[in-house]
């Protein structure tokens, strides 16, 4: 399978304070890959390397094709006020015949499920309508990959987890790669296909773990699958031990061992 | 007063007086904003500008217009552009520094999300500076639009431009003394800064309610 993104041996650095320091990782076509990091722990600068918004130290992030999309945490923020629903989901559509941004939106909307809304300004939709705008807009834009910023952080749980299943149908539907940032264990294991571990600052990947459940995914009967709960737990001790110094395989031969016992007890 | 508000409203004359100060406004609003909205798109994207010119336009800012009269009387003469460009000058000030501080205001994840859609420096002034400026920038025009007023009356009362309200005012204080006809053209005077700042508010409120 081809690879959409290439990260190599990236590196961040603001005046001596190391962000990143130093990751490699892929993220193949097609693929949701989570990347789950302590607080503070660089996310946010890797999301901004990746999206070009600044330019790394070192190191080099290769896109396989034209542009990518980011969906932000703050939907309230990222959305332009001044435009309708149709309007935002059109904004990056400039460059298209009138015609073609219509349908394009239209599509995007119907794809989020916000057809009837279209007219409507983002500040008179609910929190979580407003970030399947945000999600529409990107996906109009046909992205190459589609980054997600702590998308989901902002809203309630129950919308939360509608979002989810969400972003989960859309990308299956439109065979979307989507590289999801996040702090929350049991997301980034519900959402992905695969999930990369990063230690606290900086960021260095501590494991790259494939998630060993079903396409389909349920809030409910997924989340209390055994692979979902062992894969769970192998993350939140991850990130608690995540030291850059740490012995990387001792780890992960000593993970894989309780992950199998874990599976095997139950 | 109501009867003679009555007779003035359907005489020409005043007819003529009131649209010459409409007009002249309107025109005067209309240059204020042409010059002080791109200049503050500019003063406010770019802070090495805005820093050159501080120093003048600390200067200017703080001189009143009414006091520029005489002067602009000498160098423009009797006619409206005397008037105009005088209320022009009343009129750049609070849309200048409402469009800067519109700017200042500009939320970096807006601009950042135009950066991650492949926006440019001019696409995200056009397509995101601007039209997140437009309610301060309506706000300035309302303030703008009353100084205006205020400096245009004065200048057809001082400088007895033989149109305009503030002249009609005038002259009916100075000629036969008529107390009803100064309060009937005051009484205009004020329904239309009214008319205009209630009509900016209900634009704003339209096009601009977010």
């Amino acid at each position: 399978m081809s690879n959409m993104l290439e990260v190599a041996d990236l590196g961040h650095t603001y005046g001596d304070y190391e962000a990143i320091g130093g990751l490699t990782f892929d993220v193949r076509a097609g693929e949701l890959v989570c990347v789950v990091g302590p607080s503070g722990c660089g996310k946010s600068t890797l999301l901004r390397t990746i999206s070009g918004l600044i330019k790394p130290t070192r190191g080099d992030v290769r896109l396989n094709g034209s542009h990518l999309a980011v969906v932000f945490q703050d939907y309230q923020r990222s959305l332009f006020p001044w435009l309708t629903v149709q309007g935002n989901v059109e904004f990056p559509l400039r460059s298209l015949p009138r015609a073609e941004r219509r349908k394009r939106a239209a599509e995007a909307l119907e794809w989020v499920g916000l057809t009837a809304a279209a007219r409507k300004r983002p500040w008179q939709l609910s929190g979580g309508m407003q970030q399947r705008v945000a999600i529409a807009r990107a996906l109009a834009f046909r992205p190459a990959l589609l980054l997600m910023d702590e998308p989901f952080a902002s809203v309630d749980a129950q919308t939360r987890f509608e979002l989810e299943d969400l972003l989960l149908r859309v990308r299956r539907e439109h065979d979307t790669t989507v590289l999801v940032v996040t702090h929350d264990i049991d997301e980034s294991v519900y959402l992905g296909d695969r999930i990369l571990v990063l230690s606290s600052s900086p960021a260095r990947l501590v494991a790259n773990l494939e998630v060993p459940l079903p396409a389909e995914r349920d809030q409910v009967t997924t989340r209390t699958a055994d692979g979902f709960v062992a894969l769970r737990s192998k993350v939140a001790r991850l990130l608690n031990v995540g030291k850059p110094s740490m012995d990387v395989e001792k780890w992960a031969a000593a993970e894989r061992e309780s992950l199998s016992e874990t599976v095997s007890s139950s | 007063m109501f009867g003679e508000l009555v007779t003035q409203l359907s005489s020409p004359t005043f007819f003529r007086h009131v649209v010459a100060t409409v007009l002249a406004l309107l025109i005067a609003i209309g240059i204020a904003i042409a010059i002080a909205v791109p200049s503050g798109l500019v003063l406010g994207s770019l802070p090495a500008v805005r820093h050159a010119t501080r120093a003048v336009i600390e200067f200017l800012r703080p001189i009143p217009s009414v006091a520029l009269i005489p002067l602009a009387l000498v160098m423009l003469g009797f006619g409206p552009e005397t008037k105009i460009t005088l209320a022009v000058y009343a009129a750049l000030w609070p849309i200048l520094f409402n469009t800067i501080y519109a700017l200042d205001e500009l939320d970096p994840l807006q601009v950042e999300t135009a950066r991650t859609f492949g926006l440019g420096r001019v696409g995200i002034l056009f397509r995101v500076a601007l039209p997140n400026a437009l309610p301060f920038v309506l706000t300035g025009i309302r303030l703008a639009a009353t100084t205006a007023l205020i400096v245009m009356v004065s200048v057809e009362i001082m400088a007895s431009s033989q149109t305009g309200l503030g002249f009609f005012i005038m002259e009916a204080r100075s000629g036969p003394g008529r107390m009803d006809q100064v309060l009937v053209g005051t009484v205009v005077a004020g329904v239309i800064g009214l008319l205009l700042n209630n009509g900016l508010e209900q634009v704003r409120r339209r096009w601009v309610a977010w």
